[in-house]
């Protein structure tokens, strides 16, 4: 069971909780894990990566184990921790003015 | 008892206002979709339950939300908006050729008879049209591949299509506006396109005569009269007599041409609205003082209405898209300004008053007559 916390603004447009919890196939990697977001919460298609590059959106980041994951590989495994829900898989929004 | 909803786009969300035919009091629903930018919603003329908006957010990117129940309730649709294709370059700023990138939705104008029916523009500029009520969303390509898609350049905002201009009479026929390419219209549905930008001068770019390049801001017609349409420029307001074909300056009076929004009265063909800007650079009234200009007589002569308007330090915009008539007996007519406030006239103008006055910066504003 892998642990994801959604910013805000996602949680709220797909009516989640900030934080949800999803069965991904091992390995779990980035690419996979916002694949199966995005399967089971189709509202969120495209808001964590763009449409026609499939790459992390500039104001995006993937945070877990309190390292940046936004610049690593998409299919690089992740964490022991985060595939064994110990820790969570964070999506966060650039803070950002506006 | 008839009424009116205005479905207001902000730069923080949506507001829905509603009021009997009397206008006067009004009942307040929202924010929606609060903290994102609403570039605009629209209803459906077939079902006026049927409301469709676009949310987007720098961070989050583009959503389409849609409504069954006149906006108590909203699910979002597809936001898939793939262009067809391998889709090229355009023009960036500095002349160098720059990659075709879907950025937001701009303008969402619903099919007069099919409530499923949508056709979106957006930006980086192109058509796309739905037909099963939002869920999946395929362009018209023929537009950017007609041949001087690769000349076009974005304006200050973005290059975004931001009018679509549907003929209930002759379905098959489409104008576009696009922001700074110019007006395009086709009589195929979407097959074909050409250029209508004959007779439109603009002194800031290379050719003030080209065939495209222009920066139409907004254009607006009576639906009994499909051939003529009204346009403001970002310099300028015209006039073609014939869809496009060639058009002819008809500023006359106006204190200043400069401008974003224009409509055009309910049932007065001729009755002709747009709110002067002081200047490409100073988005904001002249002098302070926030006035509406009228024309009866189909453009060239102006008059100022500004009973119930802020006529001094005022220095508000009025964008492309926030204006709207209803068809009520006695025309309203409504506008937004990025100071967040919403203005209704229940006279044609006459008399102004504000319906909200402390919104988020206003995008958008669109009328439903209802029943």
């Amino acid at each position: 069971m892998i642990r994801v916390m959604l910013p805000a603004a996602l949680s709220i447009l797909a009516r989640t909780g900030s934080e949800v919890t999803l069965d991904v196939p091992p390995p779990a990697t980035q690419r996979t894990v916002i694949d199966a977001i995005e399967a089971r919460w189709p509202a969120l298609r495209g808001t964590m990566r763009d449409q026609a590059s499939g790459k992390r959106r500039a104001l995006v980041r993937f945070y877990a184990c309190g390292e940046d994951l936004s610049h690593e590989s998409p299919d690089a495994p992740l964490p022991e921790e985060v595939a064994s829900g110990k820790e969570p898989y964070i999506v966060l929004g650039a803070i950002a003015g506006g | 008892m008839s009424g009116v909803r205005v479905l207001a786009g902000t730069r923080k969300g949506a507001f829905i206002f509603t009021s009997t035919e009397r206008r006067k009091r009004w009942k307040v629903s929202g924010p929606h979709f609060p903290g994102w930018e609403i570039y605009h919603l629209a209803a459906s003329p077939a079902d006026p339950d049927r409301l469709y908006a676009s949310q987007s957010s720098g961070w989050f990117g583009q959503i389409i939300q849609r409504s069954d129940d006149g906006g108590k309730t909203w699910a979002t649709a597809g936001n898939t908006f793939a262009y067809d294709g391998d889709p090229g370059t355009h023009q960036w700023y500095d002349g160098s050729p720059h990659p075709w990138e879907f950025k937001r939705v701009w303008h969402l104008e619903p099919s007069p008879d099919d409530p499923d029916t949508v056709y979106a523009g957006v930006e980086d500029a192109a058509i796309f049209k739905t037909t099963d009520g939002g869920h999946t969303w395929q362009e018209l390509p023929a537009l950017r591949g007609h041949g001087t898609g690769s000349q076009w350049t974005p304006g200050a905002g973005g290059m975004g299509l931001h009018t679509i201009l549907l003929d209930p009479g002759a379905p098959a026929s489409i104008v576009v506006a696009i922001s700074a390419a110019g007006a395009f219209r086709t009589d195929d549905g979407g097959a074909t396109w050409r250029p209508i930008n004959r007779g439109l001068k603009s002194e800031y770019i290379p050719d003030p005569d080209a065939e495209v390049g222009h920066c139409v801001h907004r254009i607006a017609r009576h639906p009994s009269r499909p051939q003529v349409l009204f346009m403001q420029k970002h310099w300028d307001v015209l006039r073609t007599d014939d869809g496009g074909d060639s058009w002819r300056e008809v500023s006359g009076n106006l204190p200043t041409d400069f401008g974003f929004t224009i409509g055009v009265h309910a049932h007065e063909p001729d009755t002709v609205y747009v709110v002067p800007i002081k200047s490409d650079s100073e988005h904001y009234p002249l002098d302070g003082r926030l006035r509406v200009y009228r024309s009866r007589t189909g453009g060239h002569e102006w008059e100022a209405l500004s009973n119930g308007l802020p006529q001094r330090n005022c220095y508000v915009n009025v964008l492309r898209e926030a204006m709207a008539v209803d068809a009520l007996e006695s025309c309203g007519v409504y506008f937004g300004t990025t100071g967040g406030q919403v203005y209704v006239s229940d006279d044609s103008g006459e008399h102004w008053s504000a319906i909200a006055r402390d919104l988020p910066a206003v995008l958008s504003i669109e009328v439903q007559t209802l029943p």
